[in-house]
């Protein structure tokens, strides 16, 4: 016999409802200790002085200037080369064994942990390429880390733009490039941009790989060449070893809302770009 | 009467489907001419060969010669990007590129090079007109494109077309989702636009096809039946199978 369908749908939509408050409720709960243990020690000062005595004492504006330069320029060079890839696997090449076996291999190297990559960042650009701990090993390390997902979630986006818009601009005398550029592209941005986001989550959070290759300096980065240290790892050295859990919840709480920041302004950005055509 | 197109022996096969079992025929210049017959009788695949959008197609197999004014454009060396550009198309479906009113029509231009804006304005009032729609959209050139009506957005890609300059316009079906006022815009737009371009109208209403083409040709799968001045076709069809075509006994 069939169950009462007024009950089940009842039975489904409790259910479903309890597990999304569960998840957004986890979330919530590790903002809110974030919260609560840093706030105290967030100011104008911890944000815009030097760290002293190893980061017991002073603020941590190296490590968020270190933040920003990683994100920034792993983003600036892995976006070209992901979307390129993407254009390339989605616009120029047929589906064939050649196509499948890139994408084998870019979704091969989305599941490896980010430790193997700073470990080959550390052979390959700090020992064999002579860069030592440095900005440039960094971001190259990161920069290989977060191509997979820029090149998938780029992909999804550009296949899912309907192929009358591509048709419509060739009958318009357009070329395959000219569509790619005027008519493909814009219309896969918010896709391509998801994939950027969340690369950003990655390079800002991550710790391994940075260590290895960035090394943990707690000076100021002012060339490509310097070492230096992000939010992220400056948090796991105060944590791990004692020295600090006062300031390390104060860096949490920042990199936290910084990453928020990211987000709101980069969706803001988005749907501007967005309404303007639709 | 000059020929403006003239298809001789043109074979089209899909894989081993064969779509035009050789046609021939001349499309004359400065006429509207109506392609008609049921579906799959092969005229949506007979003008995607003469703009070659066929190219898009996977496992098309062309045969036979298309000549515009002399050229064969089936030739391997024919540049296919000017020819769309000669060759104007407007789909069944009305398909506005994502952006505004105003960007539509200028898309063409612009890849042509066309940056001066006085020049680009220009085309698009011009294009507007011609495609009579200018009146409803010359206060909101801006806003975008998607938000027009059906009848507008067909509207708006035939000036899109008409902004590329073309010699000849393809039409497939541009009438068959619209209602009876939009489609009497477009018609009308049409028998305008004949006296500067050669148009070939594609449609399954015999009655469009008879209230504004000069000449009319009826394909049936894949082969063409009869071709005529449409006054002479829809009043002595030679073939038994036009004439209960017109008279709407298949199709």
């Amino acid at each position: 016999m069939r169950i009462n369908p007024r009950f089940t749908n009842k039975f489904v939509q409790i259910g479903l409802n309890l597990q999304a408050f569960f998840t957004v409720g986890i979330l919530v709960i590790i903002v809110a200790i974030i919260c609560f243990k840093g706030l105290p020690y967030v100011n104008f000062e911890f944000i815009f002085s030097y760290p002293e005595d190893m980061g017991r004492l002073g603020g941590i504006f190296p490590s968020i200037v270190g933040t920003i330069l990683l994100a920034l320029l792993s983003i600036l060079f892995a976006t070209p080369l992901g979307v390129g890839t993407a254009i390339f696997l989605t616009e120029y090449t047929k589906e064939s064994k050649f196509t499948k076996i890139i994408r084998f291999g870019v979704e091969s190297l989305a599941g490896i942990p980010s430790i193997l990559y700073g470990l080959f960042g550390f052979i390959f650009f700090v020992i064999k390429l002579r860069m030592g701990w440095s900005l440039l090993a960094g971001v190259l390390t990161i920069t290989i880390m977060i191509l997979p997902t820029i090149i998938r979630t780029s992909e999804e986006a550009i296949k899912a733009v309907p192929r009358n818009l591509r048709i419509v601009s060739y009958s318009l005398s357009a070329t395959k490039w000219e569509t790619v550029t005027k008519v493909v592209l814009p219309s896969a941005i918010p896709g391509i941009l998801t994939g950027i986001m969340l690369s950003v989550g990655r390079a800002v959070g991550e710790t391994a790989a940075v260590i290895f290759t960035m090394g943990s300096s707690l000076r100021l980065p002012t060339s490509l060449f310097d070492s230096g240290r992000t939010m992220a790892v400056h948090f796991y050295i105060l944590a791990r070893e004692g020295i600090s859990m006062e300031k390390a919840y104060g860096t949490a709480l920042v990199l936290v809302v910084s990453i928020l920041l990211i987000n709101v302004v980069a969706y803001y950005l988005m749907n501007k770009a967005i309404s303007k055509y639709s | 009467m000059s020929t403006k197109i003239a298809i001789s022996g043109l074979r089209v096969a899909f894989s081993k489907n064969e779509i035009l079992k050789g046609i021939t025929i001349d499309v004359h210049r400065n006429t509207i001419t109506g392609f008609m017959g049921p579906s799959g009788s092969g005229k949506t695949t007979l003008i995607s060969v003469i703009n070659r959008m066929i190219d898009f197609e996977e496992n098309a197999h062309i045969d036979g010669e298309v000549h515009i004014d002399g050229h064969n454009i089936l030739d391997g060396g024919q540049n296919t990007v000017e020819l769309r550009r000669r060759v104007g198309t407007v789909f069944a479906v009305p398909i506005p590129l994502p952006r505004s009113i105003y960007e539509n029509i200028a898309y063409g231009p612009r890849l042509r090079g066309i940056g001066d804006r006085i020049m680009l304005h220009y085309i698009v009032e011009d294009s507007l007109k011609k495609a009579f729609l200018w009146d409803e959209v010359k206060d909101r050139l801006s806003m975008s494109a998607l938000k027009l009506s059906g009848g507008q957005q067909q509207r708006l890609c035939l000036a899109r077309t008409l902004a590329l300059k073309p010699e000849i316009i393809l039409l497939d079906e541009p009438c068959s989702g619209l209602d009876p006022i939009s489609t009497a815009k477009i018609e009308d737009a049409l028998s305008e636009l004949k006296k500067d371009f050669t148009i070939i109208l594609v449609s399954n209403n015999t009655k469009q096809i008879a209230r504004i083409t000069d000449f009319s040709a009826f394909f049936y799968l894949g082969e063409l039946i009869e071709y005529d001045t449409t006054e002479r076709l829809f009043t002595k069809p030679s073939v038994k199978k036009t004439e209960d075509y017109i008279q709407g006994k298949f199709g």
